[in-house]
């Protein structure tokens, strides 16, 4: 300490409106991949949920895996399965539903991630850190931005693991895939999650109790999750959900994932799934940070 | 602002929910190189104060101005020229100590090779080197305190805010804090502003005290001055005999009737050298015989009473115990 002043600013020092942004995101990131029993059961979750639910709903098998036909028609075999797959294409825009499901769980997955974002604002107010980050210079709006951007880092992740584990189930691709299929599809999710992450860091930004963030998550997460086409398709839904599903995000990152990646049709376009993703992950981000602004300063 | 002032509030006023005033129109420097004390009960408003002037919190009214920046229309500003020691403990548990001082050198935005280097001498500084690489919940309360100083320092700022630095930590240890602080303002000229309750602490080492009380500051000066401008001496005298005709007599001579504490009197007197050999006349004229005198000066504790009317000594043990309870909470959220 002999040679130094305090009160002059250091050399080099960077003022800019996001320096700090990436120190949050890397703290957050750090608790994550430094813990691992909480690593570990991100990683459990998907699988479990792939393996045990994607392989128990096959609904492909209600007439290829039994001896299903009707009495005195006697229908051949063939005939049963080309109606099979008329039916499951006509539902599900697949002949395979483990497949379909796959496409869901990825949306899922990111869904559960993004919920749990709001849980480290609260830990942060009690721990005492958020006053330390107040007390720095670091920008207001970068604190939440920067916690969106690590629970979106972690979602992905965590989605890549689940699609390369649907893929070793036997999810089938469409013909002629590419690799911009697969930045599509990651992209939707990216939006979603950075506009879900937002959201539930809002929720959480004046909250001191964890117990009502889990409220708040037990809550939405499966209405969510239902009211949306991650599990089954809109048409077979009742008219009064279809509006709800009309607005859930997931239903749009859903419908990215399966027309890229496994070539189904909808009613909705990949132009207005983006469109509604980008305006959703903007809106929500921004507001985000107009309440950090707001709200971090009493 | 003149250049020699380094915080300046001027009528700064905190309300709470529309009805809790928690500092009321309270005005104040703080010189440049200056240790300046705020002494208060729990709840007097200095953590309140505190909040303010390092942008935590928006005034409902006043002004206030650190390094001649206006802390709420150039907040960005005094946090990049400003450190704060807060009350609670602030670092990341799961993290190293090192990993923190790294944490906050990057949310200031300062050069890695920068925070490198300063991060190093700053935990050498507070004896941390050896223990920078474990995890922050391993650290014991002293511990943490030493690193909160050091993730405080880390900017290079020519003002320190430090909430109730020493609350709850063994004597060695607020020792060791004190030294770090009186450090900075002789080495490196900087100037500390500290909120206390530990009467004996402000006493030593603030070069001036404010003593805040329900929201308003009562008096300001440097110890020496309160104490003197409590205007004498405080005189404990032993006195065998009829104790109410002592008690009258000290009256009479001292204009206070004294409150018997411990089979002793004791009061204050003014011009004590002239006062005291008529005190004794008097009382050996009544045949009471003096078993022990002592004459000291004013304590801080009697500075306080005289501008709150209160003892801060009750005080000191409550935040000691909230502290404990803290503490408590916080070991059993981290198992």
């Amino acid at each position: 300490m002999s040679n130094q002043t305090f009160g002059d600013s250091p050399e080099g020092v960077n003022n800019g409106p996001l320096h700090g942004l990436w120190a949050i995101t890397n703290r957050e990131l750090k608790k994550w991949y430094k813990q691992p029993f909480v690593l570990g059961m991100s990683l459990v979750q998907p699988i479990i949920w792939l393996a045990l639910f994607g392989k128990s709903m096959n609904f492909g098998a209600l007439f290829t895996g039994t001896s299903f036909n009707i009495p005195d028609l006697d229908l051949p075999k063939q005939v049963i399965d080309q109606l099979s797959s008329q039916l499951m294409l006509g539902t599900f825009g697949t002949t395979d539903y483990f497949s379909f499901l796959a496409a869901g769980m990825l949306s899922f997955i990111v869904l559960f991630t993004a919920m749990q974002s709001g849980m480290s604002i609260v830990w942060d107010r009690r721990l005492g850190f958020l006053s330390k980050l107040l007390t720095t210079s670091v920008p207001r709006g970068n604190i939440l931005v920067g916690k969106a951007l690590s629970s979106v880092i972690r979602s992905l992740v965590q989605a890549t693991i689940v699609l390369l584990l649907a893929v070793l189930l036997g999810m089938q691709f469409r013909a002629g895939l590419t690799v911009w299929d697969f930045v599509g599809t990651y992209a939707g999710l990216f939006l979603m999650s950075l506009g879900l992450s937002s959201l539930f860091l809002m929720l959480a930004l004046r909250s001191t109790s964890w117990e009502s963030q889990m409220a708040v998550m037990n809550l939405l997460n499966l209405p969510l999750l239902f009211a949306s086409n991650a599990f089954f398709p809109v048409k077979m839904m009742p008219g009064w959900l279809k509006p709800v599903v009309a607005v859930n995000p997931l239903s749009y990152a859903t419908d990215v994932s399966r027309t890229l990646l496994l070539g189904t049709t909808s009613s909705s376009s990949l132009a207005f799934d983006f469109a509604f993703l980008g305006a959703f992950a903007v809106l929500f981000t921004a507001f985000s940070m107009f309440l950090s602004w707001r709200y971090l300063s009493r | 602002m003149s250049d020699e002032v380094a915080i300046k509030a001027e009528e700064i006023t905190k309300v709470y929910g529309g009805s809790v005033l928690a500092v009321d129109h309270i005005s104040f420097e703080v010189k440049k190189n200056e240790i300046f004390g705020f002494l208060g009960p729990n709840g007097a408003g200095k953590s309140t104060t505190i909040s303010m002037l390092t942008t935590l919190i928006k005034p409902t009214s006043g002004r206030a101005w650190v390094n001649g920046y206006d802390v709420v229309r150039e907040a960005a500003k005094v946090r990049q020229t400003i450190g704060v020691v807060p009350q609670e403990y602030t670092a990341d548990e799961d993290l190293t100590g090192w990993e923190n001082v790294q944490l906050v050198g990057d949310l200031y935005g300062l050069p890695r090779e920068y925070t490198r280097r300063k991060g190093k001498e700053l935990l050498q500084m507070v004896e941390l080197s050896a223990a920078a690489n474990k995890k922050v919940e391993d650290y014991s309360g002293g511990m943490r305190r030493r690193l909160e100083i050091a993730m405080g320092l880390i900017n290079q700022p020519s003002v320190l805010f430090l909430d109730e630095p020493t609350l709850g930590l063994d004597v060695q240890t607020r020792a060791a804090i004190w030294s770090y602080v009186t450090k900075l303002r002789e080495e490196y000229g900087m100037t500390i502003m500290v909120t206390t309750h530990y009467l004996e602490e402000a006493d030593a080492y603030c070069d001036r005290i404010a003593i805040i009380d329900q929201g308003k500051i009562k008096k300001i000066g440097s110890p020496k001055e309160l104490k003197e401008g409590l205007g004498g001496d405080v005189v404990t005298v032993g006195i065998s005999g009829d104790q109410e005709a002592a008690i009258r007599i000290v009256e009479g001579v001292a204009g206070v009737r004294p409150e018997p504490q411990d089979g002793l009197l004791r009061f204050k007197l003014r011009d004590a050298s002239t006062a005291l050999p008529r005190l004794l006349e008097a009382l050996a004229g009544k045949g009471l015989r003096v078993s022990s005198l002592r004459i000291s000066e004013p304590t801080m504790d009697e500075v306080y009473m005289e501008y709150t009317g209160r003892s801060l000594r009750e005080e000191q043990a409550t935040s000691e115990e909230v502290a404990a309870i803290r503490r408590t909470i916080r070991r059993a959220r981290s198992r």
